[in-house]
C-alpha cells in the first residue's frame, strides 16, 4: 500500500492534468454545439476501444484482432435489450455477454501462439458474422434491427465514464501482481509459466476483462446507430482501428491509446465524408511507417525527446516505462 | 449419383485457383515469414490489369499472365525491398517480426485496396470469355473452369519443378529450412527472401488472371482470397507445394459439399473448418 501512494504521490501532475480534462470534457455538453459533442463522443468511442485493446494485447503482445466481435455483441445486446431493460442495465448485460463470449474464444484459443492468435480471432469476427446473418435470414426472416434512440448526452456522458473507468483499471492493474504476471507472460511465456504463474488463467481473464470494456462500449454506442444488421456490427474494421490506434499512440501508458485514438477519429470525422478514400490511404501509410520508425508510438517518441533534452538523467527508467 | 459426381467435379474445377492462391502466400509466409494479408489485394490488382487489358486493348486473358504476371512480380519485390526488408532489420526477434510484419500488411492492404477503389470506382465489371457449356459426360460447366483449372496445374507443376530441380530452388528451400545454415553454405538469405516474395506476388498475379475469367470483380474481392490462401496453406501444411495443391482441391471439394447443402453457410464453414485445423492439426497434412 505504500508502494502505491508512492506512485501515485510521484504522479501527482499527471493526475491533476487528468482530473482537469476530465472536468472540462464533462462541461462540454452546456457550453457547445450538439456537433461538438458527437465528435467527442466519437472520439472517446475509439479511445475506450483502443484502451480495451491494449489493456489485453499490450503486456501479454498477443494481437487480438477480435475487438469486432466482442463489439458486435454488445451492438446487439442494445438492439435486443434497449426496449425492456433501462440504459445501465442493458449497458451491463452488453459487458457481461462479451465476457462470457471472451472467456469461450479465450479458453480454446489461448494455447495458439503469435500470429495463429491473430488470425484465429480475426475469423472467429467473420464466423459469428456469417452465422447470424444465416440466420436472421433464414430462421427470422428479417435482417437487421432497429435500435432505442438515447439522446447523445446521455451516450456521451456514459462512454466518458467507461474511459475513466478504463485508465485507472489499466493504470492500477499494471503496478499490481496480476499486471506483472502479464508483462512476464509478454516477455517470455515459457519462463512465466516456470516461476508459477497461472498462465492460461491469466491470459483468459485479461482477455474477458478487456471484452467486458468493448461490450460496454458496443452497448453504449449502439444506441446512436438507428439500425443495425451483422455486417454493421461486426465490421472488421473495429478490429483493425483499435490496433493501429494503440500502436500509434504507443502502448507504454494509459494516454498512449488515447493519444492515438484522438488523432485517428479526428482525422476520420473531418476526412470520411469527403474524401472516403484518402483517409483509407492515410490510415494504411501511417499504420506502415509506424510499424517502420516509431515502434513505441507517440509516447515513445515524446519519451525520446524528453530523454535528450534531460541529457540523459533518469533515461533508464523512463525508458523501462515505455518498453 | 449424378449430384455426388457433380459435387466432385465441381469442387476439383475450383480447386486449382484455391491451390495457386496458397502457392503464393505459403512462398511469403511459409519461407519469408511474413504473413502477407494483403495478397488477396494483389490477386485483387491483377484481376483488375487483366479486365483493363481485355477490354481496352483486346488482348487475350491467357496472354495477360506473361504481362500481369512480371508487373506484380516487380511489385512484390519493391514492397518486400523497400518495406519488409527493413522491418526486419530493425525488428530485434523473429518472433516480433512477424508480428509487425503483419500489422504492417494490414497497413499494405489498407492502402492497396483504396488506391484501387480510387481508380477503379466501386462498380463491379467483368467480360466474358470461353463462357460456353463443356460437356463431360452428363456433366455440364463452362469452358473456361476448365481453362482456368488446367493453367493454374501447370503453374503450380512448373513452380515445383522450378523448387526441386533448379540452383535457385534449391536456395530457396534451405532458406526456408535452416537461414543461417544456408547463409554459411554462401546463399544470399536476403536475396531469396526477397525472391520469395516477389514470386509469391507472381503466383498471386497468375491467381488474379484465372479469376477474372470467371468471376466478376470488385476491389473489395481481395480479404476473401487472403483467408481462403490461409486456410488451403494450413490444410496443406506450410511451405508445401504438393500440399497446397491438395489442400486446393481439398477445399474445392468441401466447397462443393457445402454450397450443395446450405450455400448461405458456405463461407461460415469456410471460417469453421480454418478454426477446427488451427485448434487440432495446426501442422497440416503435409507439414514438418
Amino acid at each position: 500500500m505504500t508502494n502505491l501512494s508512492m506512485t501515485v504521490k510521484k504522479n501527482i501532475p499527471y493526475i491533476a492534468i487528468s482530473v482537469l480534462i476530465l472536468a472540462l470534457l464533462a462541461a462540454v455538453p452546456f457550453f457547445s454545439k450538439p456537433y461538438t459533442v458527437v465528435l467527442l463522443k466519437n472520439i472517446l468511442m475509439f479511445a475506450a476501444l483502443t484502451l480495451s485493446w491494449a489493456l489485453f494485447s499490450g503486456p501479454t503482445g498477443y494481437i487480438s484482432l477480435a475487438t469486432a466481435a466482442f463489439y458486435g455483441v454488445g451492438i446487439y445486446t442494445a438492439a435486443y435489450l434497449g426496449k425492456v431493460l433501462p440504459l445501465p442495465v442493458m449497458v451491463l448485460c452488453g459487458g457481461l455477454a462479451s465476457f462470457l463470449l471472451a472467456l469461450i474464444i479465450g479458453a480454446i484459443t489461448l494455447r495458439l501462439r503469435g500470429i495463429y492468435f491473430a488470425i484465429f480471432t480475426l475469423s472467429s469476427v467473420e464466423l459469428i458474422k456469417q452465422v447470424l446473418h444465416w440466420f436472421e435470414i433464414t430462421v427470422l426472416g428479417t435482417r437487421g434491427r432497429p435500435v432505442v434512440k438515447i439522446s447523445n448526452t446521455t451516450v456521451y456522458y456514459v462512454v466518458l465514464l467507461i474511459v475513466v473507468l478504463l485508465m485507472v483499471t489499466t493504470y492500477f492493474l499494471k503496478r499490481s501482481r496480476y499486471g506483472l504476471a502479464m508483462s512476464s507472460i509478454g516477455s517470455c511465456e515459457d519462463a512465466a509459466a516456470h516461476i508459477g504463474i497461472n498462465v492460461t488463467w491469466v491470459k483468459v481473464l485479461t482477455f474477458a476483462l478487456s471484452s467486458f470494456f468493448i461490450g460496454l462500449t458496443g452497448a453504449t454506442t449502439a444506441t446512436g446507430l438507428i439500425y443495425i444488421d451483422s455486417h454493421i456490427a461486426f465490421d472488421l474494421n473495429y478490429s483493425f482501428f483499435p490496433t493501429l490506434m494503440a500502436i500509434f499512440g504507443g502502448i507504454g501508458n494509459v494516454f498512449g491509446p488515447v493519444i492515438g485514438a484522438a488523432v485517428f477519429s479526428y482525422l476520420r470525422e473531418i476526412l470520411i465524408t469527403r474524401f472516403p478514400y484518402a483517409y483509407m490511404i492515410i490510415f494504411g501509410a501511417v499504420m506502415i511507417l509506424t510499424i517502420l520508425y516509431l515502434p513505441n508510438g507517440i509516447i515513445g517518441l515524446v519519451q525520446t525527446i524528453k530523454d535528450k533534452v534531460l541529457g540523459g538523467k533518469d533515461a533508464t527508467a523512463s525508458s523501462r516505462k515505455v518498453n | 449419383m449424378i449430384s455426388f459426381i457433380n459435387i466432385l467435379v465441381n469442387g476439383l474445377l475450383m480447386g486449382g485457383i484455391y491451390a495457386i492462391t496458397a502457392v503464393g502466400l505459403s512462398m511469403q509466409y511459409g519461407v519469408a515469414r511474413i504473413l502477407n494479408i494483403a495478397h488477396g489485394e494483389f490477386i485483387m490488382v491483377a484481376a483488375f490489369l487483366t479486365w483493363m487489358l481485355h477490354t481496352t486493348l483486346g488482348i487475350n486473358p491467357i496472354l495477360c499472365l506473361a504481362i500481369v504476371g512480371p508487373i506484380l512480380f516487380v511489385l512484390g519485390y519493391l514492397v518486400r525491398h523497400y518495406l519488409f526488408k527493413t522491418l526486419k532489420e530493425k525488428t530485434p526477434s523473429p518472433a516480433a517480426f512477424e508480428g509487425n510484419s503483419m500489422l504492417m500488411a494490414f497497413g499494405l492492404l489498407f492502402v492497396i485496396q483504396s488506391l484501387a477503389t480510387y481508380i477503379w470506382g466501386k462498380n463491379i465489371v467483368g467480360y466474358d470469355f470461353m463462357r460456353y457449356s463443356v460437356y463431360l459426360g452428363e456433366i455440364r460447366f463452362a469452358a473456361n473452369r476448365l481453362v482456368i483449372m488446367i493453367t493454374a496445374v501447370i503453374i503450380c507443376f512448373l513452380f515445383y519443378l522450378f523448387l526441386t530441380k533448379t540452383r535457385t530452388g534449391k536456395a530457396i528451400r534451405a532458406s526456408s529450412q535452416d537461414p543461417d545454415a544456408a547463409a554459411l553454405m554462401g546463399v544470399d538469405i536476403n536475396r531469396m527472401l526477397t525472391l520469395c516474395f516477389a514470386l509469391g506476388a507472381l503466383m498471386a498475379g497468375f491467381a488474379g488472371v484465372l479469376l477474372s475469367m470467371e468471376y466478376k470483380l470488385d476491389t473489395f474481392m481481395g480479404m476473401g482470397h487472403t483467408i481462403i490462401a490461409i486456410i488451403v496453406m494450413v490444410l496443406g501444411g506450410l511451405g508445401s507445394i504438393p500440399g497446397s495443391l491438395v489442400g486446393g482441391f481439398i477445399l474445392g471439394i468441401f466447397y462443393g459439399i457445402v454450397s450443395g447443402i446450405e450455400p448461405g453457410l458456405t463461407e461460415a464453414a469456410y471460417y469453421l473448418l480454418f478454426m477446427l485445423l488451427l485448434l487440432f492439426k495446426p501442422s497440416g497434412l503435409f507439414g514438418r
